[in-house]
């Protein structure tokens, strides 16, 4: 199997290396024609003026925040079934970039919600569940750091992350019906996307690069983590590092 | 001694263990329920006395207060045991370990869950709570407070015998209770608008009986996580 030799840290570390510098330009490639899109290209929002570019940021944060969690309760519950020690390394890289998309994601929404709600935050369903989701991800990163053995951190980590993905349904529909003010969804949807192409263009490029952003930032922690957790293993002095 | 005692059997041992060392140590008991009247007298004092305000406040206050004072009682679910090494005994037993963890739970609910559930006529009165509005705060905390103690064992075996346990547990379960919280005040405040509370109902409902079925077993998983 291709996949358990490259779950082996020996292996894992010079593919990731092998790969980082694609991922990377890539993501460079697709943020610049994004933000070019969105920033220069995109007509202003006859209703929101200049302020609907903040979306073009808002929008895959948003995005990102919630599948950055389910990523990691996927792989959570992968590394419980097969004790597969990379799924832990992967988890605790990707934790605080998760965290990052999330806190963007609120920034950029009070940052718009001010001028069009005229406040800074209203206790609405969406932005009540992206804090759930926030205190979450806090909840499962000060679990890991207050464990010093790493193999009981990585274990509770993983039961706590597939409890909360258990629970992020109940907790989002139960926040939903409790109140709602913030727009629904409008590119997601069964009778096709409801935003013109000069907007959702930009907004799906950015959505990838995103995307490009976490798999390099993710692979970078990841070989880091792997070089102080396998110092002074025989692969390592071998490859000269 | 027998060895091969059946699951009701090592259910009601396990129960009647937790109940007589919850009764020789009463004082435990005591303490989260003065912590949920306090709290609750707390906010008339902040807010003030105006009988409108506190009965729009009121299913908010004390499903609240419900919240912290089982958080609160938590760490005893099964920190002495570890000290002791009861807890290590407890995982060696042939019995499934999630059938003696949900008789602890099960104690843990009789003597946190229930008297909050049998006190909070007396504060909803204190708040100017109409008499359907206090019938469902019971009814609410009659069918929710488990599931808190139930999520709250999870939480619990997972910070098990961490520093800083206490403040890690309320951040990784407060967000977990959430659900409960506004399913339960909505359908008080439902209920004493003269609305139907049957939604919100079966809702807490549905999410006791999920939890039921799950939390025990997690949390020996949990146990055995944190024991190893």
């Amino acid at each position: 199997m291709i996949f358990q030799k490259y779950a082996a840290p020996k292996y894992f570390y010079p593919l990731a290396g092998k790969c980082l510098p694609w991922f990377g330009w890539l993501c460079i490639l697709t943020l610049v024609a994004g933000l070019y899109l969105g920033l220069f290209v995109a007509p202003p929002d006859y209703q929101q003026g200049e302020t609907v570019r903040i979306m073009f940021i808002h929008v895959p944060s948003a995005w990102m925040s919630m599948f950055v969690y389910a990523v990691m309760a996927g792989a959570a519950a992968v590394g419980l079934v097969w004790k597969i020690k990379l799924t832990d390394t992967f988890i605790a890289a990707s934790a605080p970039i998760g965290a990052s998309f999330t806190l963007l994601a609120l920034l950029t929404g009070s940052l718009w919600g001010k001028p069009m709600w005229g406040a800074w935050w209203v206790w609405d369903a969406r932005l009540t569940s992206e804090l759930i989701l926030l205190f979450l991800y806090l909840g499962f990163m000060s679990l890991q750091s207050a464990i010093d053995d790493p193999r009981r951190a990585s274990r509770a980590g993983a039961i706590l992350l597939l409890i909360g993905v258990i629970n992020l349904p109940v907790i989002h529909y139960s926040v939903e019906w409790w109140n709602t003010l913030h727009q629904p969804s409008s590119v997601a949807r069964i009778d096709g996307p409801r935003i013109h192409s000069s907007i959702l263009t930009p907004l799906l490029i950015m959505a990838v690069a995103f995307k490009l952003f976490f798999i390099s930032v993710v692979l970078i922690r990841m070989r880091s983590d792997i070089l102080e957790n396998e110092a002074g293993s025989r692969w390592l002095q071998e490859q000269g590092a | 001694m027998t060895y091969n005692l059946g699951l009701f059997a090592s259910w009601q041992r396990v129960l009647k263990r937790e109940l007589l060392l919850a009764y020789k140590q009463r004082n435990d008991i005591l303490t989260p329920l003065i912590f949920f009247i306090i709290v609750i007298s707390l906010f008339p004092l902040g807010i003030g006395p105006e009988p409108d305000t506190l009965r729009t406040i009121a299913p908010g206050v004390i499903w609240v207060a419900a919240l912290l004072a089982t958080l609160l009682s938590l760490s005893r679910l099964f920190n002495n045991e570890l000290h002791d090494g009861t807890l290590e005994q407890l995982l060696l037993t042939p019995q499934p370990t999630s059938i003696l963890i949900f008789a602890k739970i099960t104690s843990h609910w009789l003597t946190t869950g229930l008297p909050l559930v049998l006190i909070s006529p007396l504060l909803a009165l204190s708040l100017d709570m109409s008499t359907t509005a206090l019938s469902y705060t019971m009814l609410t905390l009659l069918l929710g407070t488990p599931i808190l103690s139930l999520i709250g064992a999870i939480g619990a075996a997972l910070t098990l015998g961490l520093r800083g346990g206490g403040v890690l547990l309320a951040l990784l379960i407060l967000p977990l209770y959430i659900p409960v919280l506004i399913f339960a005040t909505g359908g008080i405040i439902a209920a004493s608008n003269g609305f139907s509370a049957e939604g919100h109902l079966s809702l807490i409902s549905a999410y006791l009986i999920i939890t039921l079925i799950f939390a025990p077993w997690v949390t020996s998983y949990a146990l055995r996580v944190s024991l190893d």
